[in-house]
């Protein structure tokens, strides 16, 4: 059953995500649509350029930087968010500081830990696909992206706090 | 006071649809416990030793009659007919279920309450000074502020995990401080510069619990408008570098104690940079939009000092010294700021039964335009009241068992719920809060002694400030027994500092003796008419230990 979320449903995933390697450098890098441990990027970063972007993603753990892709950003065509625990909430800061800062524009997605309570904050920090943990239905989590109609702050989905838009 | 439009109202009751499905899901097996855990603490409900409470926001302390009633109603109806205001400016009930716990919310939101944020690692309600608005020491109104922060930390969706529980207190008093900035993970002192503009001296990484500090500043000026950015820049870094790998260290303090507070504060500027100038910047519109809901009530034109007030003082002993106590000066010529004691002798600190709550709220109809303000000091305020009706309000009072004179005085003791409801407790505190107070009954010898903050925790996680008091005194657990130690010199406001040890502990039949004996050697190296806090900084701890562990010859 496909457990993955994207603009508002339940699709296919023909990603693969490739584990975190002791040696990053050594880490071999299966062709076809792969997600791709920071580390091993960095490391080998020349080589991995030469991919095709349409076949290539990168993810971070929680306590990585987004700073480290900022000039890499156009070779990739999924940048996933681990979240090593639903409770971790380092990613919903990576994930504004991707998309606000660093401007990226493709596909984020939240993997690890990604359960319906939380969709709602990571949809409003910028994510637009979900990886819904594998125990879990995705068709159920599906109404968390939905939580709530109105918000206070300015974030990814709506850049202008409600105190710019409140209608007198 | 602010009220709810379309918008704050949709919120609050797309939240409590929200909690509904959670709670549902839980009982249904459908979330696990520790999955419910964070999002159950987010709305206020913990569990606890006999039973879940539930903590429900009062936004920077300020509650209507129409709200309090329906606290009472509530209260009666789910719970056992009496409820706990904390130190937050919060109210606590002790014993609601869990299925209930979601109707409860919804009732709740009728009057435009809720139990949002009220605990969980997340930000908190943001706390302020009990007589903002109406004191002739501020430089303006800070709960404008406080409401501008409210709405943008309410769901928050980048800092709904942070690390640990956040507090955001504000002052605007250039020379007092009872809103205890210096000691919250974020402090926010409203000042003027020198064009007379107002701005924010920004301290971080204060706190108590386990490791207390007092916050730095970081910032000696940041201009109105940039409140929101600047506080979202400092979050951002606490979020992303403070600890998780250990609760105890995972509080701000310890962040900012690591980086320092100057690494920390270049952090937050360089991350402030490039936000500063992002559409939450605020915008004098919305400054003046919020003002507008805390102006001032329709006061009448009163002479200061009537002769209905002043006669009555020289003539009644007992309302001079409540008068002297618990009543402070008020902006406005004719007007007073009057703070109801809720630590009555036997009455656990803080705690209020229904009926009280009833009569409370005529007592704020009647008195003060229907408002009132709870205080981190666990009492109420009655923020508007005619100088001339004080002493029928005195009167009124009087049977409700809020009159204690007792403010700011040892027995308005600070003091947890401790082992009588906590499960994280050593020990229990409110036997020895009372113990004090029965010891100390005499209010010549309390007024002779003055202001003494006395703050009690059942535990090492401070939720009683014993840090901060005056004198300390803190619930220690020794090969399973309940014992108790004692710390000197604290303070919480602008001249904040944490107390000292005294040394080892006592057994809670001591404990009144003990204080007896401090007493003593303050009263007698006191200069006239210093505070205890003031002798204590001049004289030092040493001839408090000397006395108190003296062998017996
Ligand atoms: C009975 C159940 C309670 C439990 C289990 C509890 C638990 C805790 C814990 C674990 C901490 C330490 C947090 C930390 O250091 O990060 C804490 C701090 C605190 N609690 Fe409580 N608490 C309870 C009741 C209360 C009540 C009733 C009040 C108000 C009267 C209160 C006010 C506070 C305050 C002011 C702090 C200190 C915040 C700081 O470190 O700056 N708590 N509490
Ligand atoms: S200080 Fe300790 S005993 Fe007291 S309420 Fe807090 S956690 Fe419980």
């Amino acid at each position: 059953m496909p457990n993955l979320i994207k603009n508002a449903a339940v699709v296919a995933d023909d990603w693969t995500v490739l584990d975190k390697a002791e040696a990053p450098a050594e880490q071999v890098v299966p062709t076809g649509k792969v997600i791709i441990p920071l580390s091993t990027w960095l490391a080998q970063r020349e080589q991995l350029l030469a991919r095709a972007p349409e076949q290539t993603g990168v993810w971070l753990d929680s306590d990585e930087e987004p700073d480290t892709i900022g000039a890499d950003l156009s070779h990739f065509s999924v940048i996933a968010v681990n979240f090593p625990k639903f409770a971790d909430g380092r990613g919903y800061s990576i994930a504004r500081i991707l998309r606000e800062q660093l401007h990226y524009a493709g596909e984020l997605r939240a993997i690890g830990d990604v359960l319906m309570d939380q969709l709602f904050f990571m949809k409003r920090c910028g994510f637009d696909a979900f990886a819904v943990r594998a125990d879990r239905d995705a068709e159920k989590a599906l109404a968390g992206l939905a939580d709530f109609s109105v918000t206070y702050q300015a974030s990814v989905d709506q850049p202008e706090p409600l105190f710019r838009r409140r209608m007198h | 006071m602010y009220r709810y439009d379309d918008y704050d109202r949709q919120i609050i009751k797309e939240r409590v649809k929200q909690f509904q499905g959670q709670t549902d899901r839980f009982f249904a097996g459908e979330l696990s416990n520790e999955e419910f855990l964070p999002l159950r603490l987010q709305n206020g409900l913990y569990v606890q030793r006999l039973a879940p409470m539930l903590r429900i926001c009062i936004p920077y302390g300020m509650l209507s009659s129409a709200q309090l009633r329906k606290l009472s109603e509530v209260t009666r109806k789910y719970d056992k007919g009496y409820a706990h205001f904390t130190t937050r400016q919060n109210l606590q009930l002790n014993w609601p279920s869990i299925e209930d716990s979601p109707k409860i919310l919804a009732e709740l939101a009728e009057v435009e309450m809720h139990a949002v944020q009220t605990s969980g690692n997340c930000i908190r309600n943001t706390t302020t000074d009990q007589f903002a608005g109406v004191t002739p020491e501020e430089i303006v109104d800070p709960r404008p502020y406080c409401e501008i922060i409210r709405q943008w930390s309410t769901f928050h969706p980048e800092f709904a995990f942070l690390p640990r529980k956040f507090k955001i207190a504000v002052n605007s008093c250039p020379d007092s401080d009872r809103a205890a900035i210096q000691v919250h993970d974020i402090g926010i002192q409203i000042v003027k510069d020198a064009a007379g503009e107002i701005g924010y001296k920004v301290l971080a990484g204060g706190g108590l619990g386990r490791t207390p500090m007092i916050g730095s500043v970081i910032r000696e000026f940041l201009p109105e408008l940039d409140l929101l950015t600047y506080l979202e820049a400092i979050l951002r870094v606490y979020n992303r570098y403070g600890r998780r790998d250990n609760k105890y260290k995972a509080r701000i303090k310890i962040l900012v104690k690591a980086m320092s507070p100057e690494a920390f504060a270049e952090k937050v500027e360089a991350e402030w940079e490039r936000i500063k100038d992002s559409p939450s910047k605020l915008t004098l519109a919305e400054i003046e939009r919020i003002k507008s809901f805390f102006t001032e009530p329709a006061y009448l034109a009163l002479e200061d000092q009537p002769a209905a007030l002043t006669d009555r003082l020289a003539e009644n002993k007992f309302f001079n010294n409540w008068h002297h106590r618990n009543v402070a000066q008020h902006k406005k010529p004719g007007y007073a700021i009057v703070t109801l004691t809720l630590k009555k002798l036997g009455v656990p600190p803080g705690n209020i039964t229904d009926k009280q709550m009833d009569r409370l709220a005529e007592l704020a109809d009647q008195y003060s335009f229907g408002e009132m303000r709870i205080t981190h000091e666990q009492n109420v305020v009655l923020a508007d009241v005619e100088q001339g009706k004080l002493f029928e309000l005195w009167e009124a009072i009087k049977s409700l068992g809020f009159a204690t004179p007792n403010l700011g005085t040892l027995t308005d003791i600070i003091c947890c719920p401790g082992g009588d409801y906590c499960s994280l407790a050593n020990a229990k505190s409110i036997p020895v809060a009372e113990a004090i107070q029965e010891r100390f009954d005499n209010l010549d010898y309390l007024y002779d002694l003055g202001n003494i903050d006395l703050n009690i925790s059942g535990c090492m996680n401070a939720c009683g400030h014993h840090h901060v008091g005056a004198i300390g005194v803190l619930g220690v657990d020794k090969k399973g027994e309940e014992w108790y130690q004692i710390s000197l010199g604290g303070a919480s406001g602008q001249d904040a500092s944490l107390g000292q040890i005294l040394g080892p502990s006592f057994a809670r039949e001591q404990m009144a003796d003990v204080i007896e004996k401090i007493l003593d050697v303050y009263v007698s190296s006191r200069n006239d008419d210093e505070l205890f806090i003031d002798t204590f900084r001049r004289v030092g701890i040493t001839p408090f230990k000397e006395r108190v562990y003296a062998k017996p010859n």
